[in-house]
C-alpha cells in the first residue's frame, strides 16, 4: 500500500513536472515573440517614456515663460519693484515696455504677447497716499484658460509685493485668504498624469498586446495545432499573460523611476503597496485582453476594439485629464465602470499623499471585484469555443 | 480489430437546425493513407475536428487510437499529430525553435529533443537553415518541415488538414513521399485534400457531400464503381449533387 501511494505520488509530481517544463517552454516562446519584434519593443517600452516625457514637459497646465509687455506710466519706486518682481518670476518673460496702447495693440496683434501690464502715472503716490493703487492688466483671452492662469499669477505676485510693504501701507481693514495645496503645493502638473500614464500604459499594454498576441495565433492556425495538443487551453491563456505581466511590472518601475529622477516626483507611499496595486491592476488589463481576443478573429479588430474600448473610455473617464466631478451625473455612473478610474485614485494616494492600504482597501475590492468577474466571462467564453 | 485507429457509428454534429456531420461511419487501419474529399462546406472540418477532440459530437460513437471521443479526449490528443490547411510554424522563430517548442507541448524530454531536432533538420536537409528564422523559407519546406513536426512524436494517427495547398506539384509529390515514410512506420495518415492526383495516392477515401459519407472504397474500386475514367470525374459525379457550399 505504501509502495502504492508513494507511486502514484511520484506520477503526479511526473505530471506537473512536465505541465511545468511545457509551461516554461511556451513562455520562453512568448518571449522570442516580444523580443525580436521591433515594432512590439517600441511600443513596449518607447511608449511609457514617451508618454511621461510629452505629459510631463510639453502637455502641462502650468503656463511657464508667457511673453508679457509692460507699458509703466509712473516709473515709480513701486511700479519698478513690482516690475521687477515679475520679471523674476518662471512664469513670465517680459518682452518689451512700450509707450502707448497703440503699440499696445499692435504687439498683441503679432500674437506672441499674451498679456499686458499698465502702471498708471502716479501710481506709488497713489499707494502711499489714497491707500488704494490700480494695476491693469489686459489679457491675450483668445486662449481663456492661459488667459485665466495668468491673471491669477500675477494677482498673486502683486499680492505677495502688497504685504511686503504692509508696514509703509496702513489699511483699516483687510481679509488676506491664506491659501495651503494640499500634497502638491507647487501646483506640479506631475503628480496628476504620472498615475493617469500608469493606467494608460498598462491598459494599452495589456490589454492591446495581449489579445493581438493571441488573435495572432488564430490567424496564422498556431492556435489550432496547440488546442489539437495535450497542451491544457488554459495553460495556452495562461502563458500568454506571464510575459506581458512581467513586462508590464517592467515598465511600472521605468515609469516610477522617470517620474522620479526626471520629474522629480517623490513617491510618497510604499512602493511595495503600489506595485501590489499595479500587479492587481495587470491582471485586470490581462483579462479584458484574453477576453477581447476570444471575441474576435482579426489582429485589427483586436486593435481597433482596444483603442476605441479601452484606451479611449481610459483618457475621458479616470479623472486624470477630465475631473470626474465637472461630469454630468450619467456620465460620472459611467465612468465608476472604467478600471482605470479606480486604480488611478489608488495610485495617486499612494504616490502623491503617501497612504496606505486602510485609506485605498475599498477601491483596491472593486478592482478585485472587476478583475474576478471578467476573469470568469473570458475563461469561460474561452471554454465554449472549444465545445 | 487491433489494427483499426479510427472507428466511428453514426457520428453526427448540429449546429441548431444544421447537420454540418450526418451519421458519419467509417474505419481507417493502422498505417493506412486514408483520404477524406468533400467539395468545401461538405463537412469535412467540422467531421475532422471531432475526431481530434476538438469538438463534441451531437451524437453517434467514435474511437480514436482506443480512445473515445467524448471521455478520452487528454488521450487522443496525446497520441494524434495534426497539421492545419493554414501553415502553422511560428514564423519568427528559427527552425530548430519551433522543433523544440512543438516537440516540448508533446512532452518530449530535452534529449529527444536534441537528438529527434538533429536528424529531422538532416532529414529534411536543413542544415543550414535550422538556425534560421521559420519566415526565410519557401512554402513548400515549410510544408514539410510542419508535417515532421506534426510527427515528431511518433502519434498513431497524424490528421493533414489540405496539407499541401498553394504548393507545386514537384514539392507536392515530395511532400507525399513524406507521407508515405511515415505510413510505412505505421502512422496512420487522415488527410483531406482538393487535389485529384492526390486522391489517387491514398489507399482508400471517402468523400463526403452535405454532411454525409456518399462513397468509401479503394481510388480503382471507385473509379470501377463509378464508371468514371479518373478520381476527378467520380468526385464531380458526386459533388455535383451538392446543395451546400461556401
Amino acid at each position: 500500500m505504501m509502495f502504492f501511494i508513494s507511486w502514484q505520488e511520484a506520477l503526479n509530481v511526473a505530471i506537473k513536472h512536465m505541465a511545468m517544463k511545457q509551461f516554461i517552454n511556451f513562455v520562453k516562446k512568448e518571449f522570442a515573440h516580444v523580443l525580436r519584434d521591433k515594432k512590439t519593443l517600441l511600443i513596449l517600452f518607447g511608449m511609457p517614456v514617451m508618454q511621461i516625457l510629452i505629459f510631463g514637459f510639453a502637455l502641462t497646465n502650468e503656463v511657464k515663460n508667457s511673453k508679457i509687455i509692460v507699458m509703466d506710466q509712473a516709473k515709480d519706486l513701486a511700479s519698478q519693484q513690482i516690475i521687477s518682481k515679475i520679471a523674476a518670476s518662471r512664469y513670465f518673460d517680459i518682452e518689451n515696455t512700450v509707450m502707448n496702447t497703440v503699440q499696445m495693440d499692435a504687439e498683441f496683434r503679432k500674437g506672441k504677447i499674451r498679456m499686458a501690464l499698465v502702471f498708471p502715472a502716479g501710481f506709488n503716490e497713489a499707494l502711499l497716499h489714497q491707500g488704494k493703487a490700480q494695476i491693469q492688466v489686459i489679457a491675450d483671452a483668445s486662449d481663456p484658460n492661459t488667459a485665466n492662469t495668468l491673471s491669477n499669477y500675477v494677482s498673486a505676485i502683486v499680492q505677495d509685493y502688497q504685504s511686503s510693504v504692509d508696514n509703509r501701507v496702513t489699511v483699516p481693514y483687510r481679509i488676506v485668504p491664506v491659501l495651503r495645496m494640499l500634497y502638491n503645493p507647487q501646483l506640479k502638473g506631475a503628480p496628476n498624469f504620472v498615475p493617469g500614464v500608469m493606467a494608460l500604459v498598462l491598459m494599452l499594454v495589456c490589454v492591446m498586446m495581449t489579445a493581438i498576441s493571441i488573435v495572432k495565433e488564430k490567424e496564422t492556425g498556431t492556435m489550432e495545432v496547440l488546442l489539437v495538443s495535450p497542451f491544457q487551453p488554459i495553460l495556452v491563456i495562461l502563458s500568454k499573460a506571464v510575459p506581458y505581466l512581467l513586462l508590464s511590472l517592467v515598465n511600472v518601475a521605468s515609469i516610477l523611476l522617470l517620474s522620479v529622477y526626471v520629474l522629480d516626483l517623490p513617491i510618497n507611499g510604499s512602493i511595495l503597496l503600489l506595485f501590489a496595486e499595479s500587479t492587481l491592476f495587470i491582471i485586470t488589463c490581462l483579462s479584458i485582453g484574453i477576453l477581447i481576443s476570444i471575441k474576435t478573429n482579426s489582429q485589427q479588430l483586436a486593435m481597433l476594439i482596444s483603442l476605441m474600448g479601452m484606451f479611449l473610455p481610459t483618457v475621458l473617464f479616470s479623472g486624470f485629464m477630465f475631473p470626474i466631478e465637472n461630469m454630468p451625473y450619467p456620465l460620472q455612473l459611467i465612468s465608476n465602470l472604467v478600471p482605470a478610474k479606480w486604480f488611478y485614485m489608488i495610485i495617486k494616494s499612494i504616490m502623491i499623499k503617501g497612504l496606505g492600504f486602510a485609506a485605498i482597501w475599498k477601491e483596491t475590492l472593486i478592482l478585485a471585484g472587476f478583475t474576478v468577474v471578467l476573469l470568469a466571462v473570458s475563461l469561460k467564453s474561452f471554454k465554449i469555443r472549444l465545445a | 480489430m487491433e489494427n483499426v485507429v479510427i472507428k466511428t457509428d453514426k457520428l453526427t454534429k448540429r449546429f441548431g437546425d444544421f447537420i454540418a456531420a450526418n451519421e458519419i461511419t467509417f474505419e481507417v487501419k493502422k498505417g493506412e493513407i486514408f483520404g477524406f474529399l468533400g467539395a468545401n462546406g461538405a463537412g469535412k472540418t467540422t467531421a475532422m475536428r471531432m475526431l481530434c477532440g476538438l469538438s463534441m459530437p451531437s451524437s453517434g460513437t467514435a474511437t480514436i487510437a482506443g480512445f473515445n471521443v467524448y471521455k478520452q479526449t487528454e488521450d487522443i490528443k496525446r497520441n494524434i499529430g495534426y497539421m492545419s490547411q493554414k501553415f502553422s510554424l511560428y514564423e519568427d522563430l528559427t527552425v530548430l525553435e519551433n522543433i523544440r517548442f512543438f516537440g516540448g507541448i508533446y512532452g518530449l524530454s530535452n534529449r529527444e529533443l536534441k537528438s529527434k531536432g538533429e536528424e529531422l533538420v538532416e532529414q529534411l536537409g536543413l542544415q543550414k537553415e535550422a538556425k534560421k528564422l521559420v519566415q526565410a523559407l519557401p512554402l513548400g519546406w515549410k510544408q514539410k518541415l510542419s508535417f515532421s513536426v506534426a510527427v515528431l512524436h511518433q502519434p498513431k494517427i497524424v490528421f493533414l488538414d489540405e496539407p499541401t495547398g498553394g504548393v507545386d506539384p514537384v514539392t507536392r509529390r515530395q511532400f507525399w513521399d513524406l507521407i508515405y515514410e511515415a505510413s510505412a512506420k505505421g502512422i496512420t495518415i487522415f488527410v483531406t485534400t482538393h487535389y485529384m492526383d492526390e486522391a489517387e495516392y491514398c489507399d482508400r477515401l471517402s468523400i463526403m457531400v452535405d454532411g454525409k459519407i456518399e462513397a468509401l472504397d479503394s481510388p480503382a474500386n471507385l473509379k470501377k464503381q463509378f464508371k468514371a475514367a479518373s478520381m476527378d470525374d467520380v468526385f464531380y459525379q458526386l459533388a455535383r449533387g451538392a446543395k451546400r457550399s461556401d
